[in-house]
């Protein structure tokens, strides 16, 4: 009936001759454009490495060989399944390397025109073809600021409360609580933002700040609550037979032990808001400004480069992809600070604990 | 006959004091956190079920399949950004899951500990902190300016996101089939190939499966990489390859700046498909886990 | 060298130890008994194995056989080796990383590590059942069946019968014959390893190596296996490894024993004592170490 090879063999069927339909139903249905060639193309590849991989994996009947023949015929199929594993998994540096490649290329232009100014100067005028980033970096980092501020303490306390303090039976519901808001789409949260919360609070940093909060909190709530499940049950137990109260046993117990993963789980939630484009270019109020009061109006990175590409010049695209550059390598870095700092706590916990 | 020193020492009823206080204040404060997240959660699914399910359910059918009326006219209508998001969503798919179980099982089956691998691995998490902006100005650039707005430049602006979260989900449902399975199959003679294909990965595949979904929902919820790439048809476009295509959060984008009240409320609609959308896979998602748990 | 070593054991009656053991059942030796076992066919011939893990040579010179249609058993302390040995009649030990040997293995004169031998046909040929029980996550069937795919069977009622065939070879036909498309994960213990013992036996296999088969099942679930091993003797030819040396002399013609050893440099290592028919081993061993052993003064 359905053993494994079986059902194999069929998939590769159905993939195989839904991939030959699409490229026939593309071949014919319209025009002759490049890319409905190149996606011609590419499904006639798909169908025949499918068909192909297909005659490989069914079984052939091996004739009896003798019990002293221990030649075996090659094993072309494993070597050629090891090859577009490996392939796979180069396919991911040849992404970022291509990404990091073209996108330097294409902003080269600007910063040849600006210099070292693209990342100083406030003046970004399309008809001047002068491009300064800096209220846009201000921005991005402004926003991210307030988004941190307001998401920590909510975050860090409800993992807390989840973890230490809610009676069994609202774990679950309230771990389900924190999914759900993650899922829902950021696009969603921006509409919230621009139609429901703008019109009491305008369009400012803070307006922003609060969206990118309610948007980075389950993040961090989760990797938080994963850190502080680490701790030793014997430490806390250690803090309870002294006499403690929960909250001394939380600060004397899983505080210390979780410093690190938290600071690590804050950091790849700032990570996060800084390159969250959405939510940030429908409520931040479009008008680039360096300004310290959290109510005015200003502008962010993801959020310029969002509304301005529709009608912008080349050099104004390159300046943009500058900006998305330059977004690029501040959120790689705090990625990577903080996936460290996250690793290096982890790893303490497993070294101790045991 | 009580002894008065002894009856003193023994009273073991809580006593009145600030470390108590401070305990229960604190326990307030925590517990207000988890208030303090409800609440916006709460409004926004209010208003979009609200303003949503106004125009998605009054107009059912004719919501989800209407060409997109022009901004100022009211009237239902995102058949095109439905089918938009369907269909670049699962071409993306169709990209990125088989790439990133391969991959995968490069990283786990092959790969190991080896300096590739490590390298391999490490990238990958790089790639999940990419912002979704970046890929969707990268694709532009390699692909788009090429090949001009279509939704396959969305597919794969959206599947060069999806690759990372799914070479990560995928490589951790590997990493917890016993090695015995394993040596059981090499020792009936099967070749390492189809010691992954026929074992391995059927033994994975619910965690797979599961992860893979919920990389979907994320793809299908995400905006600016389509922004560069799709364009922003406003009838439907059967074809990924010819012509520009939209996708529902492009035109949740879209909408929200717009001043017109009928945009607006298309714009509700749109969101609350695009909730239930996300959150019917992430449920399905969490059923294949549930199912697999089970049986084991 | 390995040629003469049977013949000495038959004929020499001098012994260097005094009375057989208590703990182990007395087996008399009876001479037409050993004369028979040692002249079966030979199946492998072991000259002078070395195991290495990278640099560290962790089994040193061992040189054996195993004759067809007999039960062999490795018996010894833990780590001193007979695991790695037993996985170097098959190539498992391919699989770890570093892992290689030097000496021969020769499999019906054939050279196992030759240079076009492929470890796939040797495995093919050769079965293994582990420690732990590992069952696929699949359907009983499925799991029987998966070995005889792999050589290209897909006929269903062929397959239909092989299942059979090997269920009743492991004894489990009737347990399980309405269930054949329940999940192997529901079974006991001692159900699994009878099904593993069924899903290497399927593909009809000259040798089985089980390596300590028992270890993880209860008495009664044992006992089972041992009897099942008795009657699989006659089709194929076993080795088996096992800490528990009653089990060794209840159920194999030939046993050897290894222990560890430490070097001059402080390495450990393993290495084989001493190869005999089993009853002379119990008896009569020629090692004092080996006598040590069985009479439980370590181990």
């Amino acid at each position: 009936m359905n053993q494994t090879t079986d059902r194999l063999r069929l998939a590769y069927f159905a993939l195989a001759t839904l991939v030959v339909v699409f490229a026939v139903y593309n071949a014919f249905a319209q025009g002759d454009h490049l890319g409905g060639d190149i996606g011609l193309a590419a499904s006639s590849l798909g169908a025949a490495i499918a068909w192909f991989v297909h005659r490989r994996l069914a079984a052939k009947h091996v004739p009896a060989r003798s019990l002293t023949d221990l030649r075996g015929d090659g094993h072309v199929d494993d070597k050629l399944f090891k090859l577009l594993a490996v392939g796979a998994a180069t396919l991911v540096l040849l992404i970022l390397g291509l990404i990091a490649v073209t996108m330097t290329n294409r902003a080269l232009p600007v910063l040849r025109t600006m210099g070292i100014k693209f990342f100083t100067s406030s003046t970004w005028s399309e008809h001047d073809g002068v491009f300064g980033a800096l209220p846009y970096i201000w921005g991005t980092i402004y926003t991210s600021a307030i988004a941190i501020v307001i998401a920590v303490p909510i975050s860090l306390g409800v993992a807390l409360y989840i973890t230490q303090i809610a009676p069994v039976r609202l774990k679950k519901p309230l771990v389900y609580l924190i999914d759900l808001l993650a899922v829902v789409p950021s696009v969603v949260f921006g509409l919230w933002g621009v139609l429901a919360l703008a019109p009491h609070l305008g369009r400012s940093f803070l307006t922003a700040g609060i969206i990118l909060a309610i948007m980075i909190t389950p993040i961090i709530t989760s990797l938080a609550r994963e850190v502080i499940e680490t701790t030793a049950q014997a430490d806390k137990e250690a803090a309870y037979a002294l006499g403690a109260t929960r909250w001394e046993m939380i600060t004397a117990a899983v505080l210390p032990h979780s410093k690190g993963g938290l600071v690590g789980a804050v950091m790849l939630g700032l990570g996060r808001a800084m390159g969250e484009t959405i939510a940030a270019a429908l409520v931040i109020g479009s008008s680039p400004q360096i300004a310290l009061s959290p109510f005015k109006s200003g502008d962010s990175m993801p959020a310029v480069i969002a509304n301005q590409w529709g009608e912008a010049s080349d050099l104004q695209k390159s300046a943009l992809i500058a900006l998305a550059v330059t977004l690029f390598v501040m959120t790689i870095v705090v990625n990577l600070v903080a996936s460290r700092i996250v690793q290096r706590s982890l790893a303490k916990s497993r070294g101790v604990g045991g | 006959m009580t002894i008065p020193e002894l009856s003193t020492s023994l009273d073991l009823r809580a006593r009145p004091s600030w470390r108590r206080t401070k305990n229960t204040i604190m326990t307030v404060l925590l517990a207000s956190t988890v208030v303090a997240i409800a609440i916006p959660l709460v409004l926004v699914m209010i208003s979009v079920f609200a303003k949503g399910g106004k125009i998605l359910f009054a107009h059912f059918p004719a919501f989800l399949t209407a060409s997109i009326p022009p901004t100022r006219v009211a009237g239902p209508g995102m058949g095109p950004a439905v089918l938009g998001t369907l269909m670049t969503t699962g071409m993306a798919t169709l990209i990125a899951v088989p790439l990133g179980v391969l991959g995968a099982i490069y990283l786990n089956e092959y790969g190991g500990q080896s300096r590739f691998a490590r390298t391999v691995r490490f990238m990958s998490m790089v790639m999940t902190g990419v912002p979704s902006i970046v890929m969707g100005l990268f694709i532009y650039v390699v692909w788009t300016l090429h090949f001009r707005l279509q939704g396959f430049g969305g597919s794969l602006a959206l599947a060069c996101l999806m690759l990372p979260v799914v070479i990560n989900a995928a490589e951790q449902m590997l990493r917890l089939v016993p090695n015995g399975l394993r040596e059981a199959s090499y020792a009936l003679g099967a070749t390492k190939a189809r010691t992954i294909v026929t074992v391995v990965l059927p033994a994975a595949m619910s965690g797979i499966v599961s992860g893979s979904l919920l990389a979907i929902a994320r793809a299908a919820g995400e905006t600016a990489p389509l922004l560069f790439t799709i364009g922003a048809a406003r009838v439907v476009n059967t074809s990924l390859f010819h012509g520009e295509s939209t996708a529902l959060s492009a035109r949740i984008f879209e909408n929200a700046k717009e001043a017109v009240v009928a945009a607006q409320d298309r714009g509700w609609g749109a969101a609350l498909a695009l909730v239930l959308l996300t959150f019917a896979l992430t449920v399905i998602a969490r059923v294949v886990t549930a199912i697999a748990t089970r049986k084991r | 060298m390995v040629a003469d070593r049977p013949a000495e054991s038959a004929t020499t009656s001098a012994s260097t130890t005094s009375k057989p053991p208590s703990n182990v059942p007395a087996m008399p030796v009876r001479p037409s008994m050993v004369d028979g076992l040692m002249t079966a066919p030979i199946v492998y011939t072991v000259e002078h194995l070395d195991v290495y893990y990278g640099a560290y040579k962790a089994v040193r010179n061992v040189s054996m056989e195993v004759r067809k249609n007999q039960i062999t058993a490795f018996i010894g302390p833990s780590g001193c080796g007979k695991t790695t040995v037993l996985r170097c009649l098959n190539r498992m030990n391919d699989l770890i990383p570093g892992a290689r040997i030097e000496g021969k293995v020769n499999y019906h004169g054939v050279d196992l590590y030759g240079a076009d031998v492929s470890a796939t046909e040797v495995r093919r040929r050769i079965g293994m059942v582990f420690q732990k029980p590992n069952p696929f996550p699949k359907s009983i069937y499925d799991n029987i069946a998966y070995g005889p795919r792999i050589n290209g069977i897909t006929d269903r009622s062929k397959l239909d019968e092989i299942v059979e065939k090997s269920l009743r070879g492991a004894a489990l036909w009737d347990e399980v014959k309405d269930r054949l498309k329940a999940s192997a994960l529901g079974m006991s213990g001692g159900q699994q390893q009878r099904l593993c013992i069924a899903r290497t036996i399927a593909v009809e296999p000259e040798v089985v190596l089980m390596d300590e088969p028992c270890s993880s099942l209860d008495p009664i679930a044992t006992a089972r296996v041992e009897e099942l091993m008795r009657e699989l003797k006659q089709k194929y030819t076993i080795v088996i490894v096992t800490h528990n040396m009653q089990q060794a002399a209840r159920t194999s013609d030939c046993t050897a024993f290894f222990t560890a050893e430490l070097d001059k440099a402080g390495q450990r290592f393993g290495q084989l004592v001493e190869f005999d028919v089993t009853a002379k081993i119990f008896s009569n061993p020629k090692d004092e170490r080996t006598e040590n052993y069985i009479t439980g003064r370590f181990g």
